[in-house]
């Protein structure tokens, strides 16, 4: 466990380095509160609607739905690829079922047009 | 000092249990919906300390990689795409089964606790060793982990792809039928 | 026990001091690079070959107004700028940037210049702190109440999770031929020469793979060609439009940050790490460690000015372009790379 000590204390650093960066903000302090200032960034032109009013386009969700099937798949090769030169052919073909299996996946996205953006 | 040093694993990993429990019990309280998903957040990311402490460190780091990099975010693009403000505060009648909920919860954990305790007795500290062995070679985790996974565990192993396949498949099928309706000139692909 | 930890202490300083020192010196390198590539000056007045700009420029952003705007939510605004710092800072100290050379300190074994030196799962723990990268995005862009903001923060996570899955698919190869996740030994794999004369480089013997984890890291860095989360022409500023000041001077240094650790990581998976090409040194004591970390140094210098070189090079994609390479192009390229790895390995090649 001991090589874990030196990750816990740079994490306790890396945290506080970017919270001593930001109170330099509170510290140092210029100019004048105005609302005007205040107000979203658009153009000049006052704002219409409330940002989180935007509608979003379906895809992006389709898109974090595919990373996270994507994403499983891919944990399963790193211990298959440690192993690889032990596991020999044997380990190759059973990959080679796995990834066949994910392929009809792949192939069934791109044909209804999952990966399309336009 | 010295007693601090002493036990510093044992206050670590309680300090870690607490942050994992507070942070699910900010999951169900918090009104904002993205607090709530950051304090989801907080408590992979302690499980996954947990792991670690187990030895358990390639269940940790793909515990961080598809919960904390994965479904977090898809659960944060669901946030702002149905566009969740703050949450209402709950029905009475939800109150009111709420020490019923607690009672439920309390025997769930006392049952799972009954049967970790009963099978880390049976398994002794040998299950740790086996996390880092191949046969009687001393190994990393993830080679450990990927040597039963393809030995011992091949079926289940494979059964995972088509479990895969079929998540795939339903969330395109869900996808695309919501984009159709959606809006003009967006049908089905053939 | 205490000598331990000072000499984890010293080791993350150093690290630590090595690693915020590229800030500065890569704004310099970007803003006199992007004048030489556009045949202009660049900035000259402030100390010989404006070599004093970044200072400046340090002071400036400090001295900015800091605006809150009135619709954004304060805890998540800012928490993104320091996410992305976070981020940036624990990713690195996993990565080796100089042989273990058998160096003592205070009778205390050094094992090189890695502040965690024996992570078995090392590889793994970068990806997974890196998988943090998207949370700065999201968390920008939906907490800041600007248009321009939330799209930028949407379309930054879509773009960074698609290319994350080519980036590791494109390791999967690296790990085979090296048989390992620790980093050190990723390195060592990559000594000695491949195929009679070509350094045994992964990026020689897996082209396609450095290929694909190259431009995956442009992609995930936010850089031209892939800056749309930023794209000033359409969306003004992206995910950090309502952010002024020190804040997003945060924002600004995680970019140069993430640049360097991205280097270095391809340093070590494709470029062979300190090894030279050729040339067997046995790297020992200080001096081989001062060398190794020399040859490291310039081979991460390389990178960063392509960078930038590239940075003000290329045009911007359109997104659907940016999505169509990411999912139809780089993802099978990726497994093409393994299965070419496999096959090679098992005719001996590798």
């Amino acid at each position: 466990m001991d090589h874990y000590v030196p990750i816990l204390i740079f994490t306790l650093i890396a945290v506080s380095v970017p919270i001593i960066i930001l109170m330099i903000a509170k510290v140092v302090r210029f100019g004048s509160y105005d609302p005007v200032k205040a107000e979203p960034y658009e153009c000049g032109i006052e704002a219409t609607s409330f940002a989180l009013d935007t509608r979003f386009s379906i895809r992006y969700y389709l898109i974090a739905v595919l990373f996270v099937v994507f994403d499983v798949e891919t944990i399963f090769l790193f211990p298959w690829a440690v192993v690889f030169d032990e596991l020999a052919l044997f380990g190759f073909i059973e990959m080679m079922v796995f990834l066949a299996i994910l392929l009809v996946g792949y192939l069934y996205a791109w044909r209804r047009g999952a990966l399309e953006w336009a | 000092m010295g007693f601090l040093i002493e036990n510093f694993g044992a206050i670590f990993f309680f300090l870690v249990a607490a942050l994992t429990v507070a942070g699910a019990v900010g999951v169900v309280t918090l009104r904002n919906p993205v607090h709530a998903a950051l304090a989801l957040l907080e408590t992979f990311v302690m499980v996954a300390i947990l792991f670690i402490l187990r030895h358990a460190e390639f269940l940790a780091a793909v515990q961080v990689l598809v919960y904390a990099g994965g479904i977090m975010v898809l659960y944060l693009f669901v946030i702002m795409l149905v566009k969740v403000k703050d949450l209402r505060a709950e029905d009475a009648f939800l109150l009111n089964i709420a020490p019923l909920a607690v009672l439920g919860g309390v025997l769930l954990g006392a049952l799972l606790a009954a049967g970790i305790l009963l099978g880390t007795m049976a398994a002794g500290d040998g299950a740790v060793a086996a996390l880092q062995t191949i046969g009687d070679e001393t190994v990393g985790n993830t080679e450990a982990v990927g040597w039963l996974l393809f030995t011992k565990f091949l079926v289940p192993f494979e059964v995972v792809s088509v479990v895969l396949l079929v998540a795939m498949i339903g969330a395109i099928v869900f996808g695309r039928r919501d984009a159709a309706l959606s809006g003009p000139g967006e049908g089905v692909e053939p | 026990m205490w000598v331990d930890l000072i000499v984890i202490g010293v080791k993350l300083a150093f690290g630590l001091v090595v690693l915020l020192t590229t800030v500065p010196i890569m704004v310099w390198v970007e803003r006199r690079g992007s004048a030489l590539i556009q045949d202009r000056l660049g900035p000259n007045r402030v100390g010989p070959l404006g070599l004093f700009q970044p200072i400046v420029d340090v002071v400036k952003l400090l001295a900015k107004e800091v605006i809150t705007p009135a619709g954004v939510r304060p805890l998540l605004y800012i928490l993104a700028p320091a996410i992305a710092v976070i981020v940036a800072l624990s990713t690195f100290i996993a990565i080796p940037i100089g042989k273990d050379s058998g160096l003592e300190l205070f009778g205390h074994a050094v094992n090189g210049f890695i502040v965690a030196p024996d992570l078995n799962i090392g590889l793994l723990y970068v990806f997974a702190i890196a998988s943090f990268g998207v949370y700065p995005l999201l968390l920008a862009g939906w907490s800041s109440d600007n248009k321009y903001a939330l799209l930028g923060g949407v379309r930054a996570s879509a773009q960074a999770i698609s290319y994350e899955i080519a980036m590791i698919i494109a390791i999967v190869g690296v790990l085979m031929s090296s048989g390992t996740l620790r980093l050190q030994q990723i390195v060592d794999a990559q000594s000695g020469v491949w195929m009679g004369f070509l350094p045994h480089w992964n990026v020689f013997s897996q082209p396609i793979g450095a290929l694909i984890f190259m431009v995956a890291v442009f992609a995930e860095t936010n850089r031209l060609p892939f800056d749309l989360p930023e794209a000033d022409a359409e969306l003004v500023a992206g995910y950090h439009t309502e952010y002024s000041s020190i804040r997003f001077a945060a924002f600004y240094m995680s970019e140069y940050l993430h640049m360097t650790v991205a280097a270095s990581l391809v340093t070590v998976l494709f470029l062979g790490g300190w090894n030279l090409p050729w040339i067997d040194i046995p790297f020992e004591g200080w001096a081989g460690a001062l060398l190794s970390m020399g040859v490291f140094g310039i081979k991460v210098a390389t990178l960063l000015w392509f960078f930038v070189w590239v940075r003000w090079t290329l045009p911007r994609f359109r997104y659907d372009q940016l999505m169509a390479l990411g999912w139809k192009v780089m993802v099978p390229l990726a497994v093409l790379n393994f299965l070419w790895v496999g096959v090679a390995m098992a005719l001996g090649y590798m």
